[in-house]
């Protein structure tokens, strides 16, 4: 694979790797290894590092008892943890995906140690929806390490043709991105091929067209928490629509060009700037003078 | 977007990239222009920062970066209180002056030794920052390169002289900016290089008469 070098949209992804005969992820890794010139076993060291933290704030999340400043939020993941095995009415892997992006959301707005991916807000999307299935399946973790780059491939093209800033483009940039992310990442791991890998990134990421950021007080945490679980689930829908064969009607490209289009004529005060939208309902306002008191 | 870890990564502390880790960012990159820990520092919080700077840890993550703590440091909840006892008085004064960037920071800084250095800067998002201003001169460094500054007379043939050290220890600068208050008075120069800026370089530089001040900032 020496020719590839470089990759700026999904067909260039999905296409090297059919010619290849590779999956993505070794496309990502060996275009990560030509241009940072490092060596394959570093950059697969890296990876498995912030695979480490993300296990290790699922852990800490789910056994949370602790508070963000704000007193927003807190203690959800352990609700959750303690609820999933006998009540719910979802099955494991969708148990175990909202109860890890909970987690992990939640140690972010804890001030706890985190991996943003891409974003700290988005934090729990990816480790949620990766970690979830891989438990469940029993994928040996060097496996979930290659799903990463695939999920990184996907957000560098994200990044480099619309943005992955909610001020920029809204939570759809973030949040949307990280779900398109987790579910090329979850198809991966399931085994599906380039393609699917490429509908599945326009399934998910079509579905969060328009998704505005309206954090209450400004902070990284109402909606942002239990946003983080919807769209772990949210990935793996997309990711097993797109198993089960079925295509976006609009190729990946485009839903990201859209997306980008989205995200610019959307007001500005619904991008990150707290003057609209959740922040500006009476109990929006509530905490947001409580904070501004503290 | 240039590697998978800009998009899987920053490892940090919660709970925002902007606010948290690109402040602490912020704080560790005006130490390193000031060259010691500060005994005391204003931090002024513009935009966004001045409004929710609390609710996002960005003060103990200044904090942090006063201390020299990284973004995954565990220890930044605390940051203050472990200040406090450093002796690292920092006092946090939200402004609602109106600024270019939503998230702007500007940190007046007295050190152990009595130097006084005011920088400012912005968080641009996903933990990277530009430093705007070092005193009143305008600049625009990233942290992302080994960074020289240096404050020298305007007058011909300093640059030249200054770009010639540089030069014959091999060394390749990716960008340079200068930037001066009145004609023929003093003159700040940045240069970020994509080698490692040796010890003898500074040495050289401070041999030089015209040059008053000089400080060399080794990427992270």
């Amino acid at each position: 694979m020496n020719s590839v070098t470089s990759f700026s949209t999904i067909s260039e992804l999905v296409s090297m790797a059919e010619e290849n005969c590779s999956s993505i992820s070794e496309i990502v890794l060996s275009c990560e290894a030509q241009k940072m010139q490092n060596s394959r076993k570093e950059i697969i060291e890296a990876m498995n590092q912030r695979l480490t933290v993300m296990k290790k704030s699922i852990e800490k999340g789910r056994k949370n008892y602790s508070y963000s400043v704000s007193k927003m939020v807190g203690m959800n993941a352990a609700k959750f943890d303690n609820f999933m095995n006998k009540n719910s009415i979802l099955g494991k892997i969708v148990e175990k995906a909202i109860c890890y992006a909970l987690s992990v959301s939640e140690v972010n707005a804890c001030m706890g140690l985190v991996v943003a991916c891409p974003t700290a807000g988005s934090c729990g999307i990816l480790p949620g929806a990766v970690l979830s299935v891989s438990e469940e399946m029993n994928v040996p973790d060097e496996k979930i390490v290659l799903s990463l780059f695939t999920a990184a491939g996907i957000g560098m093209v994200i990044g480099k043709n619309a943005t992955l800033s909610g001020a920029v483009g809204g939570c759809q940039a973030e949040c949307g991105s990280a779900s398109a992310m987790a579910a090329a990442a979850v198809l991966e791991l399931l085994g599906g091929t380039p393609s699917q890998i490429g509908h599945a990134v326009a399934l998910a990421l079509k579905n969060y067209l328009g998704l505005v950021c309206d954090p209450v007080a400004g902070l990284v945490e109402v909606p942002c928490v239990k946003r983080n679980a919807f769209a772990a689930v949210h990935a793996l829908v997309a990711a097993e629509l797109a198993l089960a064969g079925i295509e976006s009607v609009i190729p990946p490209d485009e839903v990201i060009l859209a997306s980008y289009e989205i995200g610019r004529l959307m007001p500005k005060s619904l991008k990150e700037t707290s003057e609209a939208g959740l922040a500006t309902t009476s109990t929006g306002r509530k905490v947001e003078s409580m904070i501004n008191n503290l | 977007m240039e590697s998978v870890f800009d998009i899987i990564g920053p490892i940090m502390i919660g709970p925002s990239s902007s606010h948290t880790a690109g402040a602490l960012k912020l704080a560790s990159m005006a130490r390193s222009i000031l060259g010691e820990t500060p005994n005391k520092v204003r931090v002024h919080l513009y935009g966004s920062f001045a409004k929710t700077y609390r609710g996002h840890g960005s003060d103990r993550a200044i904090a942090a970066g006063f201390l020299g703590f990284n973004t995954e440091d565990e220890r930044i909840p605390n940051a203050i209180d472990i200040a406090t006892e450093m002796g690292v008085e920092i006092e946090f004064l939200p402004s609602n002056i109106s600024v270019d960037h939503p998230n702007t920071l500007e940190f007046e800084m007295t050190g152990k030794s009595g130097l006084k250095i005011v920088v400012q800067g912005i968080s641009i998002g996903g933990g990277n920052i530009v430093v705007k201003k070092i005193d009143n001169y305008e600049v625009n460094l990233t942290g992302n390169y080994e960074t020289l500054i240096t404050c020298h007379k305007d007058h011909p043939g300093i640059i030249a002289k200054i770009t010639q050290i540089i030069s014959s220890k091999n060394i390749n600068i990716a960008y340079m900016y200068v930037s001066r208050l009145e004609k023929g008075k003093d003159a700040m120069m940045t240069i970020e290089t994509d080698d490692y800026i040796t010890p003898d370089i500074y040495s050289a530089l401070l041999k030089s008469p015209d040059l008053n001040f000089v400080k060399i900032i080794h990427k992270t």
